[in-house]
């Protein structure tokens, strides 16, 4: 469980989250949602202590994250997974290396265990025979697939996405998404996803939180979003013509 | 002015982050092999070919300029040496390698920064600032100094052979002129200033790479700062090293 209360945050004065408060489940993917420039990016690097808040608290089950140190903060970041909006692959490493980095920092095992650890991984995200290459040399969803497969590969117990199937094709899409819901509900993970894509939401959103300029506009699952009674949020669900189709049926 | 303090201000806080102790002793060497092959192997060819030129050029010019019975024409080959390492090996190569190395530093460092390959290590827990500046540094604070004597030895070649290709000296008065009133002393005042710049370069110029944010232009523009204020800092250092170890 991941637990946001009454976070706040701006930058040179502008507030770009106010007040937000709410818990994220675990074991279940729990979804932000939001137009461009609302707050998720900063919200979820708020919860991961990559931006502190300027009031309020972030806790990871019973532990309250911002006012640790560096040193307990980083034991904590061993059970942090992160798959950043344009992967952030380390350029200079090729994908095994990327996916192998956290195990080289964090655990004594021989090279061929790592290896071995490595390769499930790449299965897990079904990437065989892409250790050798280099970022560059991957396609978008590629990327994103490394970056998962680098996110799980210290078996996280909080998985945090930023708009993890932006820039893919649909079919694509419903891979990382469903490949996102597995892993959670395998592992038991507590899975926070950023989107503005309403096929994720309802693809695999189990409990949804929707940003409105920087604050909490709605909260409930992918049953309840269709019916919300909130002006903004349905005119952010229903921009697309499908879903407003859905809410004919 | 204010402005300029805060930002010494955040060079030393982001120095005292890379010099924090290293996450695990392994993994740091690796790195650091690496970077000796970006930063120093790669330069050598760069090297070379300016300290052979500039030998020849300085002998040409001392010939012109020494021109007269009352001066031996060895002088010309000791002047050459002493030019060479006194100030072209360690300050001149630091300055041009400033705009290669300096400005590949910040644009790596700035793009990894603005694409959040940083805060992908930050979140593994990484202590980015050392895992990515820190190699960067020893690696060039070991390798400058080998680069500066190569370029002594190259610019002096230089100067050796612009006298056979022409007629304007003889070179065996060349060669004794570079083998007179040596003092070793000269060779390590060149060393310590090479690794302090080469210090300077990388520091100054990853610094100015990991503040980086906005986009890519913005990573262009601190790539400039980074081979501006570095450029003018080894001046500054130059001055002050020279006063301290020679007068
Ligand atoms: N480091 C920063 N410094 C200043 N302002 C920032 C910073 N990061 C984000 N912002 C501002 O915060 C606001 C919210 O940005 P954020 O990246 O969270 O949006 P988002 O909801 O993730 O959008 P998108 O869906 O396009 O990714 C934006 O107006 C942005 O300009
Ligand atoms: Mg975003």
């Amino acid at each position: 469980m991941i637990r946001a209360e009454h976070i706040t945050k701006s930058f040179d004065g502008r507030t770009v989250l106010d007040d937000i408060s709410v818990e994220f489940r675990t074991g279940c993917t729990n979804l932000i949602i939001g137009r461009s420039g609302s707050g998720k990016t900063v919200l979820l690097k708020t919860l991961v202590g990559l931006h502190e808040p300027d009031s309020g608290a972030v806790w990871y089950d019973d532990r309250n994250f911002t006012a640790l140190g560096f040193r307990e903060r980083k034991a904590i970041r061993k059970d942090i997974g992160m798959i950043f909006q344009g992967g952030a692959l380390l350029d200079s490493s090729t994908v095994e290396e990327n996916i192998k980095l956290p195990l080289d920092l964090f655990t004594d095992q021989p090279e061929a265990e790592k290896r071995e650890r490595v390769d499930f991984c790449l299965h897990r995200v079904r990437l065989e025979k892409a250790n050798r290459l280099y970022p560059a040399e991957l396609s978008g969803g590629m990327i994103k697939r490394v970056a998962i497969a680098r996110a799980i590969v210290l078996n996280p117990r909080y998985l945090f996405c930023d708009e993890p199937n932006s820039g893919l094709d649909p079919q694509t899409s419903i891979v990382i998404d469903n490949l996102i819901h597995e892993i959670t509900q395998e592992y038991h993970i507590t899975t926070i996803i950023n989107t503005h894509d309403m096929n994720s939401v309802m693809e695999i959103g189990e409990q949804i939180v929707y940003i409105h300029e920087g604050r909490k506009g709605w909260e409930g699952t992918k049953e309840e979003i269709l019916h919300a009674e909130n002006k903004a949020l349905n005119d952010f669900v229903f921009a697309s013509a499908m879903a407003k189709r859905a809410r004919e049926w | 002015m204010l402005r300029i303090f805060e930002l010494i201000g955040r060079y030393f806080i982001l120095m005292g982050k890379v010099f924090s102790r290293p996450e695990k002793a392994v993994i740091y060497r690796r790195r650091i092999l690496y970077e000796m092959e970006a930063i120093g192997l790669d330069s050598v060819g760069l090297t070379a070919i300016i300290s052979i030129f500039i030998g020849a050029v300085i002998t040409l010019q001392m010939c012109i300029n020494l021109e007269s019975p009352f001066v031996p024409e060895s002088m010309i080959g000791y002047a050459t040496r002493e030019t060479m390492i006194l100030e072209f090996s360690s300050t001149v190569v630091a300055l041009i390698l400033s705009g290669k190395v300096g400005s590949s530093i910040a644009s790596e460092i700035g793009t990894m920064r603005i694409t959040e390959q940083i805060d992908a290590l930050e979140i593994m827990g990484v202590n980015s600032a050392s895992y990515l500046i820190l190699p960067k540094i020893v690696a060039a604070v070991c390798f400058f100094p080998l680069l500066t004597i190569l370029s002594i030895g190259i610019g002096i070649v230089g100067g050796y052979l612009i006298a056979v290709a022409t007629d304007i000296m003889i070179p065996s008065n060349y060669v004794d002129g570079i083998l007179v009133d040596f003092k070793s002393y000269s060779i390590v005042y060149s060393l310590i200033k090479s690794a302090v710049f080469a210090y300077i370069i990388t520091s100054v110029s990853a610094f100015f790479g990991y503040y980086a944010k906005g986009n890519s232009l913005e990573v262009g523009r601190a790539s400039t700062r980074a081979v501006v204020v570095g450029s003018v800092v080894i001046m500054i250092f130059n001055l002050i090293l020279t006063q301290l170890l020679l007068i």
